[in-house]
């Protein structure tokens, strides 16, 4: 049981057609919490997959020009993606920003992946709790959706489905 | 409308604060357009005007009842919307109860114990 602390679950929204916005506090001092996002033994940790699938993939190189790449790999068929790209400012352990470009992987692409997601990272303390704050920039509207959309799936296995097929089935003409 | 372009509807809807405190009002019961503009410092027009890009979301409709004509909130747009983000809260919310065991675990050094059972 966690004791009672503001944001313990994550809070997502929505703050500009092109964006997601990300809030989630942490019962830990934020070098901790930096580090759990800096260092790839501890990332590979929690940065989970859809249910089944590992992290064979995760190199970090976390300095401003510095390259990173992650893969998750399905046990049962083999099946991979994933995300790489670059850290383009590295303030620790305030704030970092990152270039994210989808790896498809073995699947199927359903996006345009040619520009990369920017993601703003801020680390703030305030009396032992740490809030992190994700905001992701997507290069549209359409790729942020598509972006939710595969969250939704919550199994890449499935592919990554176009939000007009997810909902293809109430919308009756 | 296609299910996105209709998302995009219900979104674009929610994005204006009078228009959510609007749909606020409806989800505790029907209300004329006089009623839903009491509360408000704008013309009844400027309400009105708000509820037809509500009611062009399908997230109310406009009802007969004798000679009034009271709005009610429809609810399966809404639910459809937060569905959307809801499962994308998910699958961030499994990796940050990851996390919250990483991190008691750096904070104790004691061997990790698989308390959160997440589907």
């Amino acid at each position: 049981m966690t004791t009672a602390i503001l944001n313990t679950a994550a809070n997502v929204s929505l703050p500009s057609d092109t964006e997601v916005r990300v809030l989630r506090d942490f019962k830990a001092p934020r070098t901790l919490v930096w580090d759990a996002h800096t260092k790839p033994e501890l990332v590979r940790r929690w940065m989970l997959g859809p249910p089944g699938w590992s992290m064979p993939v995760c190199d970090m190189d976390v300095r401003p020009g510095g390259k990173y790449r992650w893969r998750w790999r399905s046990d049962e068929n083999g099946a991979e993606f994933g995300f790489f790209g670059e850290f383009r400012e590295v303030d620790a352990p305030a704030r970092m920003v990152h270039a994210e470009h989808y790896d498809p992987g073995t699947m199927t692409p359903d996006m345009d992946t040619s520009a990369p997601a920017i993601i703003h990272t801020t680390f703030s303390e305030q009396n032992g709790v740490t809030t992190l704050e994700l905001v992701m920039k997507f290069a549209s509207k359409e790729i942020r959706d598509t972006a939710v959309a595969t969250g939704m799936t919550d199994g890449m296995e499935m592919g990554y489905k176009r939000l007009d097929t997810l909902f293809a089935d109430e919308h009756a003409g | 409308m296609t299910p996105s372009e209709r998302l995009d509807a219900t979104f674009a809807a929610l994005a204006d604060p009078t228009r959510r405190a609007i749909l606020a009002r409806l989800a505790e019961g029907e209300a004329t357009v006089a009623e839903l503009t009491l509360p408000f410092a704008m013309s009844q027009p400027a309400i009105s005007k708000h509820l037809k890009v509500l009611e062009r979301a399908g997230l109310i409709i406009t009802t007969e009842s004798g000679q009034r004509r009271p709005r009610t909130i429809e609810a399966a747009p809404l639910a459809e919307a937060n569905a959307w983000l809801e499962h994308y809260r998910q699958l961030w919310e499994r990796r940050y109860s990851a996390l919250d065991d990483l991190l008691v675990q750096l904070q104790t050094n004691t061997p990790p114990k698989s308390k959160r059972k997440r589907h």
